[in-house]
């Protein structure tokens, strides 16, 4: 390595503090939140409020404490979570490892691959969709958020691409000593296979924590939304065309402060296992292209 | 070696997957043949009257699926193109910070937006945005403004395009990162001793060293050329911005489940999903052909 020049080094202090303004700036709306619930109601309405609170006070986490209506949402929101992600769990362990055999080990298993594949790509549009789910008289009832999406297709293939990379060697050993497919999923590709479960389990995780719409069109008593589609309805109420009387149901509350404290409650979670997420989220989307 | 009890246990395995596909994915399917009728909730799928082509027909005539259409692959397109761009760009320029430290700061920083869903998003843009907001603020240091993003027209669709790129450039360029990184570092060193800079190195090894990945990137993102962002569409516009800002989602929404036209709202989805699945066959053709690219 040839010793570096001055302005070299001087252009490596450009790009270095180019890109920490481009990070910083990426997060400054997120700040600007955050000061505005922890402003004064006047300092806020008279947008006096940059990146730190004028007129600190907590009295909006303090009313959320006490919202009935944000903590069932809330509640409704980690119900899916827990819900679902177990579902979607299970469901792609146990179509990813049949998918993961040869053709010659489960005939079919290309059909099926195709099937499921041609599944994710296929989206015929909200209103059959809608009408499908409103048929199995689903509208109302919580396992409609759960069960809609439960076969998590990404995720699949994502373990099904794991489970194929994994060492022949380790299945061999445990069908001599007589183990069927379930043992060896159990013993063998399970505990082999956890950064990748880690990865999908994520993937569900946020999944459900973020998604909004189906809790919108499929709930239609507002005491069982998720979070976000009780966020949705409360912020951004002031729009006319929504889905019915629902809006006026929840616009009771549009004062500046106290959305921007639900916005960042809601954020929380996210915060939270956000160490993780950024782990296993990069290492998910370079499992997802990995080749045969 | 492939017994019989084997093959059992691994039907049996995906039996609950294939039944929920079944129920969820491929029943709705049977459900777009409302298209071709004049469908009414009370008579049901199989009793209402079918009426051939007309919804298909109808919806070529309406000005505002044109202009949805047009605005739809619009916006889209310059999503994918800006995107790349700034992932890109952004990939190169932090593959130059040698301070590990501080790269992995900023990686944290950026992609933070990409785990938020669009509706807290969209709950924070809507306040940096207002006249009184965060941005207005700082334009009104210089005697600009205000200016009324969400509510412009001409604006809107640049507001959805590079919010987006905000949520989203630094999770795409991981991709680029990991190419980046995966590149022969002698080559650097040879061209070192050949007197190159740091653009030219930049120039001549990191570029060609990233371009297949780009060219994967590129391409399978032309399937994504009819999906404009639905939520995020969803949680930012109002009907002052219809004219630029509705997509066929938003559209198929509006007038098959909020004003019931649900034939039509289907003929709709479905002309959509039969141009995606074209699309998305090409563009995985192409990166199958161009990148070696296999989905499974």
């Amino acid at each position: 390595m040839l010793a570096r020049s001055r302005a070299d080094r001087i252009l490596d202090w450009i790009i270095t503090i180019l890109l920490l303004m481009v990070g910083i700036s990426t997060l400054l709306p997120l700040l600007n939140t955050l000061a505005i619930s922890l402003s004064d109601r006047a300092a806020v309405s008279g947008g006096m409020v940059g990146l730190w609170p004028v007129g600190f006070n907590l009295n909006a986490y303090a009313y959320i404490l006490q919202d009935e209506k944000f903590w069932r949402a809330f509640g409704v929101s980690l119900w899916r979570v827990a819900v679902g992600g177990a579902l979607n769990f299970a469901l792609a362990v146990l179509t990813a490892f049949p998918l993961s055999r040869t053709a010659r080990a489960f005939p079919g298993r290309d059909f099926f691959m195709w099937l499921f594949v041609f599944g994710m790509i296929l989206n015929v549009g909200i209103v059959p969709w809608y009408l499908t789910i409103a048929g199995y008289g689903l509208i109302d009832n919580l396992w409609a958020l759960v069960l809609h999406g439960a076969v998590p297709i990404w995720n699949v293939i994502i373990l099904m691409n794991f489970f194929r990379n994994i060492p022949r060697e380790l299945e061999e050993a445990a069908r001599i000593d007589g183990a069927g497919p379930w043992q060896l999923l159990w013993s063998i590709y399970l505990p082999t296979s956890l950064p990748a479960l880690a990865t999908i389990t994520l993937f569900s995780i946020v999944g459900h924590w973020n998604s909004f719409f189906d809790g919108l069109i499929l709930m239609n008593n507002p005491n069982n939304y998720p979070l976000q589609t009780y966020i949705q309805q409360l912020v951004i109420a002031d729009r006319p065309a929504l889905h019915g009387g629902q809006a006026r149901l929840l616009a009771e509350l549009s004062n500046a402060t106290l959305n921007a404290a639900k916005l960042f409650v809601a954020m929380i979670p996210i915060l939270l296992i956000y160490p993780f997420l950024q782990r296993y989220f990069v290492r998910g989307i370079m499992l997802g292209a990995v080749k045969e | 070696m492939f017994k019989n009890t084997d093959r059992f246990a691994y039907y049996l395995m995906i039996l609950p997957g294939l039944l929920l596909l079944f129920a969820f994915t491929f029943v709705p399917l049977f459900y777009s043949v409302i298209a071709f009728q004049r469908f009414n909730p009370a008579l049901g799928v199989t009793g209402s009257p079918w009426v051939g082509l007309d919804n298909i027909l109808f919806m070529f005539t309406l000005r505002d699926a044109r202009q949805v259409f047009f605005n739809t692959v619009f916006i889209a397109s310059m999503k994918i193109v800006f995107m790349l761009l700034t992932a890109v760009i952004f990939a190169l320029l932090l593959n130059e910070v040698r301070v590990l430290t501080i790269r992995r700061s900023i990686q944290t920083m950026v992609y933070l937006p990409h785990f938020l869903s669009w509706v807290i998003l969209a709950g924070i843009l809507r306040t940096i945005l207002a006249r009184d907001g965060m941005v207005n603020n700082f334009l009104g240091l210089f005697g600009i403004g205000p200016i009324y993003f969400l509510g412009q027209p001409n604006l809107f669709p640049w507001v959805i395009i590079f919010s987006d790129v905000w949520k989203e450039f630094g999770f795409e360029a991981i991709v680029f990162l990991a190419a980046l990184t995966a590149i022969d570092p002698t080559l650097y060193e040879v061209a070192e001793l050949d007197g190159a800079n740091r653009f030219q190195k930049m120039w001549y090894i990191s570029i060609p060293g990233i371009a297949p990945v780009i060219v994967l990137v590129g391409s399978l993102s032309i399937g994504n050329i009819l999906n404009a962002g639905f939520d995020q569409i969803f949680n930012l516009y109002s009907p002052i911005v219809y004219s630029t800002g509705d997509i066929i989602d938003t559209y198929v929404y509006r007038i098959g489940l909020i004003q019931g036209q649900y034939s039509l709202g289907t003929a709709v989805g479905l002309f959509k999903t039969v141009v995606a699945l074209i699309l998305i066959g090409i563009s995985y053709w192409i990166a199958g052909r161009y990148a070696n690219y296999r989905i499974f």
